[in-house]
């Protein structure tokens, strides 16, 4: 594992050593870094292709996530041929602290009251914003559940649950449902009284519970069946019901939300460049096309004026749909999650 | 020149040019061996050990716990405040100081945010004082603890054992001695043995359902034979995710398997067979089985029926011929398919992952976790140590008991 990661690194290394001597001979065009597939493909049309119109040279390139690589990029601190990353927000923290990101300068990309305070970051700037909801298949369920707490009732809706294998996200889940307003998770899993509290919750429905690992399992568990219940990301269950005609349902109420930022790597020469991409792709009429194509929510606080009221309904970003949302702790999280996971298992073991 | 002395001088030089010859044929496997296993199993050994990340960042504070660790029982100085203070600073503004939070985030309950919240605090009001204790203490009262300190002084390096104690559900306490770790923390062990039950069992089953497969696969017709291999050798030419994919259709609560118990009337509800345990056993029993068969059969093919015969002909009954003449003559490659199953199967990662529960994940599946999602690349390595530990000890009773000149891997 270790050496792969090194000959990784050697290999990313190489090739920026490369990409430095292209960049002493050239001016490069800006290179735009996010997360591939139709996610990019989308970005493509809606931010890439209108920004190139307007005269600036620009590439866009995929990756797919982890701060080893950022790190690899910034180390030396020469230009590794990467501008604008679209970064996780663990990614964003971390690489933050580590120094790996241009401090964002808020006038440059259009002034801070033009984004919605979650978008807000020293190093990063907000641009999607996607939820863990609670999914139910409407063709199998009678009435629909109204939150987690229903998702811990097994006498008024029978049958196997699914949540993310790992203590991330289901911790937050098992205190809401036991009361907790959702504003005040992170205050009560702080201590350690909230951690114990949060596991005896999940103890309750422990015998039903189904853990999935990958983002594409939750709409296959409920379109067989296998579950009645279970956590999901808002963007797949939109999917596969666009898709694939399912007749999925959404419950927003106590969903966690999560936003992925645009960053700029401090050791790129087109930090001018940069900003003014983010700033063209932070603005209301361009990002209000985004969920045409794909069920994420966007940052600029003019842009739901411009997105169609049924479409809206399906994004985070919804007023009533944001409402009761909580905002995924990523400082939480980079802290304990070595240590909730170690725990989760040790919990998962018992009987 | 004495002849004889060149004649001698030939032929040695023949000899060597014949054993260089030698080596550099070996030469490209010996070299990829070294790349791809020794160097790896060395680094990680390395890794499990060596603890430079801190000290790197706090040299001052690093050098100063060293000394400090012959006598863990006094406080820690005002010059270790100072140089605490100078250190986090520095690192602070140097921004490496992350590095140091996630070290000691390791070993202390919110250790990162204690680093980076001081780091920061130090950085905004940087008035000197005389009194470096009184001031971090302000900011926050942990860093007066004996156990902070005790984690710096463990993580100052070169060497440290907190990986490997971890990997083995032990730490050290205030006065720093080696205790267990307290029960919601204690996993490694335990999943150590669920590791070794749950690739006991399938080799188990391996050698049960694959015994009588080996055996009519190489007493078979040659065509039916070879008709036979292919569809033991089937399952090798279908990725390891699709395998396990089928089996979560077929295995599933609507599922062919449960409707089929269903419908015979075996059973009136869904059993649970996938996503627990069950599932993890079938599917990598059937994952493992052309592992068993292959070693087993090839030794049932070199032996001579003629044994049989002749323990039948002197009248021994059919059930005890087995047993006593054919199956010892079987042993080396029995010995040789449990022990490929046995080991194969400590290292699974991907078939439990997929149609397992939380309580099936075997110890590579926490190598993975620390090594690609937290980046724990020092635990990582110490739960690969305990793996390989683990299976090195095994594998040496088993050659005791089977004697392993006896196993044949073909």
């Amino acid at each position: 594992m270790k050496t792969k990661g090194k000959l990784i690194v050697a290999a990313a290394a190489a090739v920026s050593a490369g990409l430095v001597a292209f960049g002493a001979m050239a001016n490069r065009p800006l290179t735009v870094v996010s997360w591939g597939g139709a996610y990019q493909d989308a970005q493509k049309k809606v931010f890439f292709e209108p920004f190139k119109a307007t005269g600036v040279q620009m590439i866009d390139e995929s990756w797919d996530g982890g701060v080893g690589v950022l790190r690899s990029k910034v180390q030396g601190g020469t230009d590794s041929g990467w501008d604008v990353v679209q970064v996780e927000s663990e990614e964003l923290e971390i690489g933050c602290d580590e120094g790996m990101f241009v401090t964002i300068d808020w006038d440059r990309v259009g002034g801070k009251d033009s984004y919605i305070p979650q978008a807000h970051h020293e190093c990063g700037v907000g641009n999607i914003l996607y939820n863990f909801i609670l999914a139910y298949d409407k063709d199998k369920l009678k009435t629909a559940p109204s939150g987690w707490v229903d998702f811990f009732d097994t006498t008024k809706f029978p049958g196997k649950r699914g949540l993310r294998q790992g203590p991330k996200t289901n911790l937050e889940i098992a205190l809401i449902a036991d009361g907790v307003p959702p504003a005040d998770v992170y205050k009560v899993l702080a201590t350690d009284e909230g951690v114990d509290r949060a596991f005896k919750k999940l103890d309750t429905i422990k015998k039903d519970l189904i853990w999935w690992k990958s983002g594409a399992q939750p709409p296959q568990l409920l379109a067989s069946g296998e579950v009645v219940l279970t956590s999901a990301y808002n963007g797949r269950i939109d999917a596969a019901n666009r898709n694939d005609k399912r007749n999925f349902g959404i419950q927003w109420n106590g969903s966690l939300f999560t936003l992925d930022s645009w960053v700029i790597l401090k050791t790129s020469p087109n930090i001018d460049v940069g900003y003014k991409f983010i700033e063209f792709a932070g603005r209301a009429e361009h990002q209000a096309k985004l969920p045409d194509h794909i069920a994420y929510g966007v940052t600029n606080v003019k842009a739901n004026e411009k997105i169609d009221p049924k479409r809206l309904a399906d994004l985070p970003t919804h007023p009533d749909n944001l409402k009761n949302a909580v905002q995924i702790s990523d400082r939480f999280w980079i802290e304990n999650i070595d240590r909730l996971t170690e725990r989760f298992n040790t919990w998962a073991a018992q009987n | 020149m004495n002849p004889q002395k060149e004649l001698l001088r030939d032929l040695k030089r023949a000899e060597r040019r014949r054993r260089l010859m030698a080596l550099a044929l070996v030469a490209p496997l010996f070299l990829f061996l070294m790349v791809s296993f020794v160097l790896p199993i060395g680094d990680m050994l390395r890794r499990s050990l060596v603890d430079t990340e801190l000290s790197e960042v706090w040299p001052r504070t690093s050098a100063l716990t060293k000394v400090w660790v012959w006598d863990r029982i006094s406080e820690p100085t005002l010059e270790m405040y100072r140089a605490l203070a100078e250190d986090i600073r520095e690192s602070a503004e140097k921004r490496t100081i992350a590095v140091a939070a996630r070290r000691l985030n390791y070993a202390l309950d919110n250790g990162r945010s204690l680093v980076m919240n001081t780091g920061r605090e130090l950085r905004r009001q940087a008035a000197n004082t005389e009194d470096w204790r009184a001031r971090l203490v302000e900011i926050d009262p942990a860093w007066g603890d004996r156990k902070t300190w005790l984690a710096i002084a463990q993580a100052a390096g070169p060497f440290t054992d907190f990986y490997l104690l971890t990997a083995v559900d032990m730490e050290r306490n205030e006065k720093d001695l080696i205790v267990r770790r307290p029960p919601e923390r204690s996993l490694y062990l335990q999943v150590l043995g669920r590791t070794l039950l749950i690739s006991a069992t399938v080799t188990l089953l391996a050698l049960v359902l694959g015994f009588p497969v080996a055996y009519l696969v190489a007493n078979a017709p040659k065509r039916v034979a070879g008709l036979l291999m292919i569809l033991v050798l089937l399952p090798f030419w279908t990725s390891l995710l699709v395998r396990s994919a089928a089996w979560i259709v077929l295995l599933q609560d609507r599922g062919l398997v449960n409707d089929m118990l269903q419908a015979v009337g075996v059973t009136s509800e869904p059993v649970r067979l996938i996503f627990n345990r069950t599932g993890v056993i079938v599917a990598m029993t059937h994952v493992l089985l052309p592992f068993m068969i292959l070693p087993m059969m090839a030794t049932m093919k070199a032996i001579p029926p003629t044994y049989m015969r002749a323990a039948l002909s002197l009248g021994a009954h059919p059930a005890i011929a087995f047993v006593r003449v054919y199956l010892p003559q079987t042993l080396p490659g029995v010995g040789a398919g449990v022990l490929l199953v046995f080991i194969m199967a400590l290292g699974y990662y991907v078939t439990p992952a997929l149609v397992g529960g939380a309580d099936d994940q075997m110890l590579a599946h926490f190598i993975a976790f620390y090594t690609t999602s937290s980046a724990n690349w020092g635990l990582a390595a110490a739960l690969g140590v305990l793996l390989l530990t683990a299976t090195a000890i095994l594998y040496l009773v088993y050659a005791r008991l089977v004697g392993i000149g006896q196993v044949k891997l073909g």
